[in-house]
């Protein structure tokens, strides 16, 4: 099982360990600084590195790397997810997750790992249940906590912990109760030079925020079930439900999760809701390059496509562009060679276009590669999916609860080739 | 207020400070300095000298103090063995605690404590809180169980705690269960043959039962225990399958991969044609692509995972390869991997597709990205067929891109191309020569000479071009100057007029100023055979190539299967067996895929027991060894096998030359001598055998050395027909094909050997690896005279059973190397048990009698032998002539029952009951025997003799 976990920050510091076994020596470290190095980019370091005595399965995340030790034949997606698990916990206590923030609050930390791991194997991993061990430090429990010598260590045996419902804990209460649903799609695209799609899928969400007082028992329900036949639940979901009738049935974890995560393939047809048009043109002999996209929208059902960015890495040759956007801001990094539009909304009316010259090095030929343009956009009230709930209903409580349902697409990978 | 003033320090003495302060009387400052102390201790500072002051604070009401100081002493305790002990009694009062989170907390820590002096204090608490009313008190004195055997293990056993354990496994809680299961397989695996995890149909249902309501990380566990159970029959599978597929809608993606894993193991137990069987692999798909859209460290391993599938069952994703397509800012460890599986999944229907993502990918940044799609276009266009023609216009597209390095690659694979197709694409070739300039790695310099030789009566300039190379002939790696020798040689055959010269620089500068003796050999060889014989030069150098094959890069098929049992785990990362790396693994044990059973056969065979334990008791006989194959690849071929030869003696001499290896089988009496006789099977010592049934290739005098082993079978066991052992195609143009046979004694393994080379083999030996049975050559490989081109020579190896014994699984296989003048060749072969089975393998009555009541009735195994139209006398005379011989013979209730006895080389005695029911062709066979693993192959030795 997990032997160890060390944090690195970017700068290569070892800023934090903490052992669940016997304790092994940092200098295990050394052979993750030594694939880091091989990697050139921190994104690019494998996940799994081999030791002589030893396996380190890392993740990169808000410029940390948290590195698990391991010793024995353990699956690798077990630690992936456990380590993910962590970084969630920090950013549920601490609201960010960051090197200075975990330095800060080094004790609860070091407590919540405790809590998250026995010898190795997962013990509490629900931010309920953590919650209720370990009280999230917050400014007003610091100050009470130093005056009347309190702790925020709870006392109680964590109630959900042996419920049939290990995920809420008993006893809530609220004043308002309320429901809330978000249906986040986020569509993934490659788009050729053409236009035409090559791929195109959809992952969408369901985030729900429940504040509802005792143990309610919701069921959700769709317009258009038949969508969504690759899903993953949250624990709570009665499977069984869903399989014969295709309804959510549940009793909620206590405030944020997410309820269900789904998949549209790429057999699917996908709408894809943007086009960009681009003419990107290096001239063999010249040291002058044209440039010039513009972005519009394509099946939006009538919503408004805003945020719209556009990032492209453009090749090693071109030293500095030239350029005019029709709106919103743009910036070209000679040195990363990263051009950047902030686009902001699509006036349909009016496309949003950015033209200009690039200047090239002199004397070289036309670059080998073609630059690839990332698109960035949101597209609120609508789930480009055409996944729509259709109604949501409480059981198992008297009292009437405030529901909310909002939609919502962004772009994920949503990539356009030259 | 934050924690980071604990890092702060003070220029004097840090550590004297906080001693004041954690001896104070305040208690918010003693946590206060607690706190500190942690703080250093997570940094990595040593804090340990403060061990007494801390443990002071231990008793306490204050349940965060206590666990700070229960973090501390985690840490330090191995340091400070002797005052750990002044901790053991808070522990133990702690344990009697009526707040179920603190006896939780305390026996949770006390596991922690890594001091052997504390471990024996603390059995009396961990027994109570295993047997505790609070679930959450039992579940962490689980895993305490666990931490203790890593600690002590001798210790936990002679407690019981492990039985424990077992019984925790059907625990009311299904978190209890999920972490007995977890606890349980954590101490297995260092215990393989310990047995702990005995799975029966009523453990899995509970197992399954508490699947659906444990944790996630539950769930993980009890998923991987389930993949090591075997189920009896298809229906079980089938049950279990259905009752695992609900795990793969599940948000943890480690959950899902264990469940694919137990499906993808269980399947290969349901028939094809079962409905379900096709729902199971449309239900598989889904949840594979939706882990590719979860963050890149998870995809990486999922792919890696997916590699395996789609080698194993192409079918479930083939329609899925648009979500292998690369994003440009994937990781490049993702890119690469998602490549490999898009090159697997190529096929007619989507190579198009394939096709133009390849290119696009060709132009990308990442130099090594852009190579591996290169090559990539290059494998599309040896495993489908249709698309070559595609893939070479898109390849020559790539190369008038003049980007160096995908010229290089493009140039490689292009090779590798027209070695699949030969003659149809050479129009290429002046594409290629026009970018001889710019090859500058030498793989590709290798290339383009290969096909420049290959190809040189099509180019003009052929010799031109090979001479521009030959002027920098000693700044070239060893590759290049090897591939410019031949092609020279290989021009000069074809345009010899014009190219005398060249030739001999080319074999002056290789054999006169190289110092590398492969290149040396290399241009002698070709010198000596131009200077004597031009005709042979050009049969040799000129010789047709086989064609390479479709894929390269294919994991093994037993290998692959292993894999596939370890899905989710780091052996699937590696695509290699655990036992190849994981440290510590004592004894690892191989897993296999179950074997395909319908409900209706016999579960009664070995086969059919869990895989993942060993039988407990290995005879003494039969030396368990781990490293199965390790051996064999050390074996030194070079001096002849010792051992006393059996009757060989007369092999040896010179003398015998003239006849060759046919003596040698007239000596054996070899009677599975041809092919064609082997067919007729067991032959009857009164057959007349005809002279002409199956010529031998190896001539005339053959014919009376068959005749003669005919003659020989007088007192023979069955001899099986042989089969082909190393197809040519393997070992370089050697066939051989064999069998096993027991003549008066003697063990022989009958060989054929058959040159399909174009080149004279000679030289032979042979070699064994250590067996179960100490199976040995006794006389070294009897081959006088070379072996020329589609010639055979047959040869019968006498053997002995006094070389090394070494487990095998399966028990009677075989591992042997052969070697001849070019190469070394493995090949693994099983030997029918029988010819183990002694001429004096009859027991006496009351013996036997004895024996039979003596060996414990868990021994016996009962097979069915079908379709066997023999009476009982028939039977017995059948078999005595394979030494099995009949005690005595019994009619009860109508049925004959025939008593029999054998005895194997090494001394272990089988005792077997024949039921025999007058008129029906099925018997019933009862082995009973000390070594009961033997069991099945002496059952499959009865098949064989009773069938032939």
């Amino acid at each position: 099982m997990i032997h160890s976990l060390f944090l690195i920050n970017s700068s290569g510091d070892i800023f934090l360990e903490k052992h669940w076994k016997s304790v092994v020596s940092r200098s295990v470290c050394d052979y993750f600084f030594e694939a880091q190095e091989r990697a050139t980019e921190a994104e690019n370091v494998p996940p799994v590195i081999p030791t002589p005595h030893h396996y380190l399965l890392n993740v990169y995340r808000h410029k940390i790397f948290f590195v698990a030790v391991i010793q024995t034949e353990v699956p690798p997606l077990f630690v992936i997810e456990f380590l993910h698990r962590v970084v969630d916990t920090f950013q549920d206590y601490f609201g960010v997750c960051s090197e200075v923030v975990i330095k800060d609050n080094v004790v609860v930390v070091y407590e919540v790992l405790e809590e998250m791991l026995d010898n190795g194997f997962p013990l509490a991993t629900e931010s309920n249940i953590l919650k209720e061990l370990i009280k999230p430090p917050t400014i007003l429990r610091t100050v009470v906590n130093t005056i009347t010598g309190s702790t925020n260590v709870g006392d109680q045996l964590p109630t959900g912990q042996l419920s049939v419902v290990p995920w809420r804990r008993t006893g809530v209460k609220y004043t308002n109760n309320e429901a809330y649903f978000d249906v986040i799609e986020e569509i993934d695209a490659i788009i050729d030079k053409s236009g035409s799609t090559i791929t195109a899928e959809i992952q969408g969400v369901i985030d729900a925020c429940v504040k509802l007082t005792g143990m309610p028992d919701l069921t959700l329900s769709f317009m258009n079930p038949r969508l969504l036949d690759d899903v993953s639940f949250h624990p709570c979901v009665r499977f069984k439900r869903w399989e014969s009738e295709r309804i959510l049935s549940f009793i909620p974890p206590d405030g944020n999760f997410r309820l269900l995560s789904y998949h549209v393939s790429a057999q699917n047809l996908v709408a894809i809701p943007v086009y960009v048009k681009q003419n990107i043109s290096f001239r063999d002999s010249s040291s002058l390059g044209r440039f010039e996209i513009t972005v519009g929208p394509k099946q939006t059902m009538g919503k408004t496509v805003e945020g719209v960015m556009v990032t492209s890495q453009m090749p090693k040759g071109v030293l500095n562009m030239s350029l005019t956007p029709s709106q919103g801001m743009h910036t070209f990094d000679p040195v990363t060679k990263l051009l950047s539009w902030d686009v902001g909304k699509i006036n349909p009316q009016k496309l949003p276009n950015l033209k200009g010259t690039m200047s090239l090095q002199a004397g070289t030929s036309k670059p080998d590669e073609n630059p690839t343009i990332n698109l960035q956009f949101k597209i609120q009230q609508l789930a480009i999916s055409g996944l729509k709930v259709n109604r949501l209903d409480m059981y198992g409580e008297k009292y009437k609860p405030f529901k909310g349902i909002k939609y919502m697409t962004k772009a994920g990978k949503f990539q356009v080739r030259t | 207020m934050t924690d980071s003033k604990y890092f702060t320090t003070t220029k004097k003495g840090e550590i004297f400070e906080l001693k004041a302060e954690l001896n104070s009387d305040k208690k918010e400052k003693k946590k206060e300095a607690v706190k500190k102390v942690i703080a250093s201790m997570t940094v990595g500072k040593d804090v340990s000298a403060l061990f007494p002051d801390v443990v002071n604070c231990m008793q306490t009401d204050n349940l965060e103090l206590k666990k700070l100081v229960y973090l501390y002493l985690m840490n330090y305790a191995k340091s400070q063995p002797d005052m750990a002990i002044m901790a053991v009694n808070t522990f133990v009062k702690d344990c009697e605690d009526p707040n179920p989170l603190i006896r939780a907390l305390a026996v949770r820590t006390m596991g922690c404590i890594r001091v052997d002096k504390i471990t024996e204090y603390l059995c009396e608490p961990l027994r109570k809180c295993l047997k505790d009313e609070d679930p959450y008190v039992r579940k962490t004195a689980a895993v305490c169980v666990a931490k203790l055997h890593d600690i002590n293990a001798q210790l936990v056993e002679d407690q019981g705690f492990l039985d424990t354990l077992k019984d925790l496994i059907s625990d009311s809680n299904p978190m209890v269960v999920a972490n007995a299961v977890a606890a349980l397989s954590e101490i297995a695996e260092s215990h393989p043959s310990s047995n702990l995890l005995d799975l029966n149909p009523q453990s899995i249902n509970k197992l399954l039962t508490a699947l659906n309501e444990c944790t996630e990380w539950g769930q993980i566990f009890i998923l991987d225990c389930l993949a090591n159970y075997m189920p009896k029959d298809d229906r079980e599978a089938q049950s279990i399958c259905e009752r695992v597929t609900p795990r793969l809608s599940h948000a943890n993606s480690a959950v899902v991969l264990s469940a694919v894993k137990v499906l993808m193991k269980f399947m290969e137990m349901l028939s094809k044609d079962l409905d379900y069987y096709g729902t199971l692999l449309k239900k598989l798909a889904p949840p594979l692509v939706t882990l590719l859209s979860a963050e890149p460290e998870l995809q990486y391993v999922a792919l890696r995972n997916i590699n395996l599938i789609v080698q194993k069952r192409p079918e479930i994703l083939k329609h899925e390869m648009k979500v292998f397509f690369v994003k440009y800012n994937d990781p490049i460890y993702v890119k690469l991997e998602k490549l490999d599986i898009m090159i697997r999944l190529a096929s007619q229907a989507n190579i198009a597709q394939v096709l133009a993502e390849l290119k696009e990918y060709a132009t990308e940044v990442d130099v090594d990205f852009v190579r591996k799609a290169v090559r990539a276009i290059g494998r599309c266009a040896i495993k489908v067929e249709q698309s070559a023609e595609r893939c070479v216009s898109t390849l020559l597209d790539l190369i008038q891109t003049k980007v160096n390095y995908v010229v290089q690659e493009a140039i490689v694979v292009i090779k590798d191309i027209f070695r699949k197709y030969p003659n149809k694409y050479e129009s290429v070739i002046a594409t290629l020569c026009e970018n001889l300039d710019s090859l500058d790695e030498p793989e590709a310099r290798a290339a383009m000479i290969w096909i420049v030789g290959e190809y040189a009566e099509r180019i003009d300039n052929a010799d031109e071009l090979l001479e521009s190379f030959l002027e920098g002939f000693h700044d070239e790696s060893t590759q290049v100057q090897l591939q410019l020798l031949t092609a020279i040689v290989k021009l000069f055959l074809k345009k010899p007029t014009e190219t005398q010269e060249l030739v001999q620089q080319v074999l002056s500068l290789a054999t006169q100023d190289s110092d590398n003796p492969d290149l040396r050999d290399r241009g002698y060889i070709y010198w000596r055979l131009l200077s004597t014989d031009p005709v042979a030069a050009k049969e040799v150098v000129l010789a047709e190539k086989p064609l390479i094959s479709e894929e390269t890069d294919l994991i093994e098929p037993t290998l692959l299967d292993e894999l596939i049992c370890y899905i989710g785990t780091l052996a699937s990362v590696y695509h290699k067996p655990p036992s190849a790396f994981v440290e510590g693994s004592r004894g690892i044990v191989h897993k296999s895929l179950p074997p395909r059973t319908g409900s209706s056969e016999s579960a009664e065979s070995p086969d059919a027991a869990p895989s993942g334990a060993p039988p407990s008791e290995q005879p003494a006989v039969i030396p368990t060894q781990g490293d199965l194959l390790g051996d064999l690849l050390n074996l030194d071929l070079g001096p002849p096998v010792s051992g006393p030869p059996v009757a060989t003696t007369s092999v040896q001499m010179g003398a015998v030359d003239l006849l060759g290896g046919g003596l040698d089988s007239l000596l054996r009496s070899d009677v599975g001598g041809s092919p064609a006789m082997g067919g007729t099977g067991f032959t009857a010592p009164s057959a007349v055998m005809p002279a002409n049934l199956g010529p031998p290739p190896s001539g005339g005098l053959g014919d009376l050395f068959d005749l003669a082993g005919g003659v020989g079978t007088l007192s023979g066991s069955h001899v099986a027909p042989k089969t082909v052992w190393l197809p040519a195609m393997k070992a370089k143009g050697l066939e051989i094909s064999g069998t096993f046979s027991r003549q008066v004694g003697a063990i022989s393994m009958d060989l054929l050997l058959t040159n399909k080379a174009l080149q004279v083999m000679s030289d032979f030996a042979i070699q064994f690896n250590r067996n179960s049975f100490g199976l040995a050559p006794a006389a070294p490989l009897q081959i006088h005279a070379p072996l020329a081109p589609n010639q055979t020579v047959e040869i019968s190896l006498p053997l002995n059973t006094v070389g090394s014994v070494m487990k095998m699984d399966p028990l009677n296989n075989l591992q042997v190397a052969v070697k001849n003048n070019i190469d070394v060749f493995y090949f693994s072969t099983l030997y029918p048990l029988h010819i183990l089975f002694v001429e004096d393998g009859k027991m006496e009555r009351q013996m036997f009698l004895a024996t039979w009541k003596d060996i414990p009735n868990e021994n016996e195994a009962q097979f069915q032998i079908r379709d066997c139209p023999l009476s009982a006398d028939a039977v017995s005379s059948k078999l005595q002539g394979s030494n099995i011989f009949t005690v005595a013979k019994r009619n009860v209730e109508g049925q004959d029952m025939l008593y029999q006895s054998l005895k194997l080389t090494n001394g272990i005695w089988v005792l077997a009951e024949l039921r025999i029911q007058p008129g029906s062709p099925s018997f019933t066979l009862s082995l009973k025997c000390r070594a009961p693993e033997v069991s099945h192959y002496v059952y499959q030795a009865y098949e064989t003799i009773l069938k032939n």
